[in-house]
């Protein structure tokens, strides 16, 4: 009827999902080996990012289109997009270390990996083979969507509902593992702050600069007050306040 | 007349049996409604924005100015393409492409008129559609957010990493309240296909409230009117407009993710930006204000909705929608970050929920009878009412007077200007004038002297 069920007609392979499939397939393992081989975390997400979004076009192509366009909106839309969020913080040049510390662990876990593969590679292969796919019609009979949402609302709202609560409790615990709680009483509203700000023994303006001479750049310059004092309030905590000595304030001889 | 109007509205087994020219043909024509829609765009956010601030705009280049974004395009090519020593080239690359091509591809599920005959064949004026076309819609803006995510992170300096950090959790935010902003709409219309959508805005309805009839229209616009102004603000957020331009915010962040992109790549992430407006007001016209349907008062005229007028319907909708983006930009200033997150967690994802729970109700209760219906409002609304009257309201500190608080001052405090803003004389100028002489000096005294 619509596109996507053409597609997927029962058993047959139809040109153009073969094609896709083609296409794809090399892509989304591609993805899967760069994520794993990729030394910069962002990159390697964005392999994976890449095997999301070719297994979203699978789905659509197996006539579960409204399953494929989920997978791209929470998965690659959100979750990875959170993981980003995460990774960037990190920063850009925390690379991974190729120093092994268990010597041939990386060639152990390459046979197990690609053993794993195979093993459930065939398993699946042998389980389905020759066999005919059938009921697609029937289950996509009133369009696919309302019958994933009949499913999902009468024989499983019992397990939908209990996932919904368990990232629910996920969720709220999360909040509160992070969540600092503040009184009321130490929360300043704009008012107090501009009345503790214009307080006595407050002064209201901005701090000054470093100070910037001819001699020298350096934020530990403390800025020069117009009666001449050294201003404290110029300079970081951490550094302290000292007249400049008459060997760091002579010329360097770099002019020409 | 709605026979004849739902002959001409498109279904999903419409789509599918197009000659190959002709998909190729459909395929240019909405990817020339985004590159035209910015070149327009460009000019008519300037022109707008310059006549809300009363000065003329571009007016040099071509009639009404209309090709300055031309040459400003054209020169923007011809500038230096600079390429950050420590940005990730790759990425650097990509990421303004990825932002384009999904702005772009979105266009492609939006309806723009119903069917017509383009030589012969009978075909709708759109690329395709999907049972779930509007998902497609959402998948493309949440993939839309790696363009700029990816733009900030790959430069490699700080401003754009702030403004990249930024967009990542501000669209998620704003995807969430669209989401559930569009539920409504699948609730009433019953499918996730856009022409679907669009052909169940076609006819008005009838509500029956209290024994009434009443013939509302059937733009979702005003039968969801919450929705709508939920799903409006969230594209606002999700394209990065004003005053949602955190990303970009240029009085902190130079210019956001884009501080570091230059020539070309920067034209194109200019270029994203506004196809992704002139998409996301399609996007809406096609949710809520009715598709291609002729408005109100032209479409009592029969031949409104066939044909190729409804291009003209829909595009002045869409026309319509991008001036109050740009009004908006005009008028508004910019949120702060918390304020922003405020907004798009506290209130629009709760009037969504809300929302969605009552319209769910109202359609449950629809085909009761009448004394039943009144009981299953009227239970609910007075409780909601007796809550709102006798919520325990906070009692007001009594505010102290002026001169309370002058008189509370600590000792040393900076001098106070006069309250009553009456700017008293200076004492110099007061003794200068008492010591001037009088200007107007008799003539004859002079003389007498010499």
């Amino acid at each position: 009827m619509t596109t996507s069920t053409v597609l997927a007609a029962a058993g047959a392979v139809s040109t153009g999902e073969a094609v896709t499939f083609w296409i794809l397939a090399p892509l989304a393992l591609a993805g899967a080996i760069g994520m794993v081989a990729a030394r910069n975390a962002v990159h390697s997400a964005l392999w994976l990012v890449l095997t999301m979004l070719s297994l979203g076009v699978f789905y659509v192509l197996q006539a579960g289109p409204f399953i494929g366009m989920v997978q791209i909106i929470v998965y690659t839309g959100a979750i990875m997009m959170l993981f980003l969020f995460v990774l960037m913080l990190v920063g850009r040049d925390a690379s991974d270390s190729l120093i092994e510390v268990l010597r041939g662990q990386r060639i152990a876990a390459m046979g197990l990996g690609v053993g794993l593969a195979g093993l459930l590679g065939s398993g699946v292969y042998r389980a389905t083979q020759g066999s005919i796919p059938v009921g697609l019609e029937q289950a996509n009979a009133g369009g696919n969507v309302q019958g994933i949402a009949k499913l999902l609302f009468t024989d499983f709202v019992f397990a939908f509902e209990l996932t919904a609560a368990l990232l629910i409790t996920a969720t709220i615990g999360g909040m509160i593992l992070a969540h600092v709680e503040r009184r009321k009483e130490d929360k300043r509203d704009q008012v107090a702050t501009m009345k503790a700000r214009f307080a006595p023994g407050n002064y209201p303006g901005p701090k000054p600069g470093p100070g910037v001479f001819a001699t020298s750049s350096s934020v530990a310059t403390p800025a020069r007050l117009p009666d001449g004092r050294l201003s404290d309030r110029s300079t970081p905590d951490i550094l302290p306040v000292r007249e400049l000595t008459a060997e760091e304030t002579t010329l360097k001889g770099t002019e020409k | 007349m709605s026979q004849t109007l739902l002959a001409q509205a498109p279904s999903l087994t419409d789509f599918g049996h197009d000659p190959w020219w002709l998909i190729l043909g459909k395929i240019v024509f909405a990817f020339l409604v985004a590159l035209l829609g910015t070149l327009l765009g460009v000019w008519f956010e300037r022109r707008v924005v310059g006549f809300m601030q009363v000065r003329p705009g571009p007016n040099q280049l071509g009639p009404f100015g209309l090709l300055q974004t031309l040459a400003d395009g054209l020169k923007m090519a011809f500038k230096e393409d600079i390429l950050p020593k420590s940005a990730d080239k790759v990425i650097y690359f990509f990421a303004p492409a990825i932002s384009v091509i999904c702005a772009v591809t979105a266009l492609s599920v939006i309806p723009f008129g119903p069917m017509v005959s383009v030589f012969g064949h009978q075909t709708p004026l759109q690329v395709t559609d999907v049972p779930v076309a509007v998902l497609v819609v959402l998948a493309l803006s949440s993939m839309a957010v790696y363009g700029i995510v990816l733009a900030g992170w790959a430069s490699g300096s700080t401003y754009p990493l702030l403004g990249g950090l930024r967009s990542s959790a501000q669209l998620i935010s704003y995807e969430v309240a669209l989401g559930l902003s569009i539920v409504a709409v699948f609730m009433l219309s019953g499918t996730m296909s856009t022409s679907e959508i669009v052909a169940a805005q076609g006819n008005g309805t009838t509500l029956t409230l209290f024994g009434l009839d009443i013939w509302t229209p059937g733009w979702y616009a005003v039968l969801l009117f919450p929705s709508f102004v939920v799903f409006f603000i969230s594209i606002v957020g999700e394209t990065n407009r004003p005053p949602f331009d955190l990303p970009e915010a240029e009085s902190e962040l130079v210019a956001g993710f884009m501080t570091e992109y230059s020539s070309l790549k920067f034209a194109l992430i200019m270029l994203s930006e506004y196809v992704a407006m002139v998409t996301m007001s399609a996007f809406t016209v096609t949710l809520f204000l009715g598709g291609w349907y002729a408005p109100w008062p032209i479409s009592a005229w029969s031949g409104a909705n066939s044909g190729w007028w409804p291009l003209l319907w829909f595009f002045g909708k869409v026309i319509l929608l991008v001036f109050v983006f740009v009004w908006l930009r005009g008028t508004l200033p910019r949120l702060r970050y918390d304020q922003l997150m405020r907004l798009g967690w506290k209130v629009l994802i709760p009037v969504s929920l809300v929302w969605i729970v009552v319209l769910a109700g109202l359609r449950t209760i629809g085909d009761w009878d009448t004394t039943s219906r009144l009981y299953a409002i009227g239970i609910p609304a007075g409780i909601v009412l007796l809550v709102a009257v006798f919520w325990p309201s906070r009692k007001p500190q009594p505010q102290p007077t002026l001169a309370e608080q002058v008189e509370n001052r600590p000792q040393g405090s900076f001098p106070l200007p006069p309250m009553d803003l009456q700017v008293p004389p200076s004492p110099r100028t007061r003794r200068m004038v008492a010591e001037r002489e009088p200007a107007n000096v008799p003539a004859g005294q002079d003389s007498e002297e010499v």
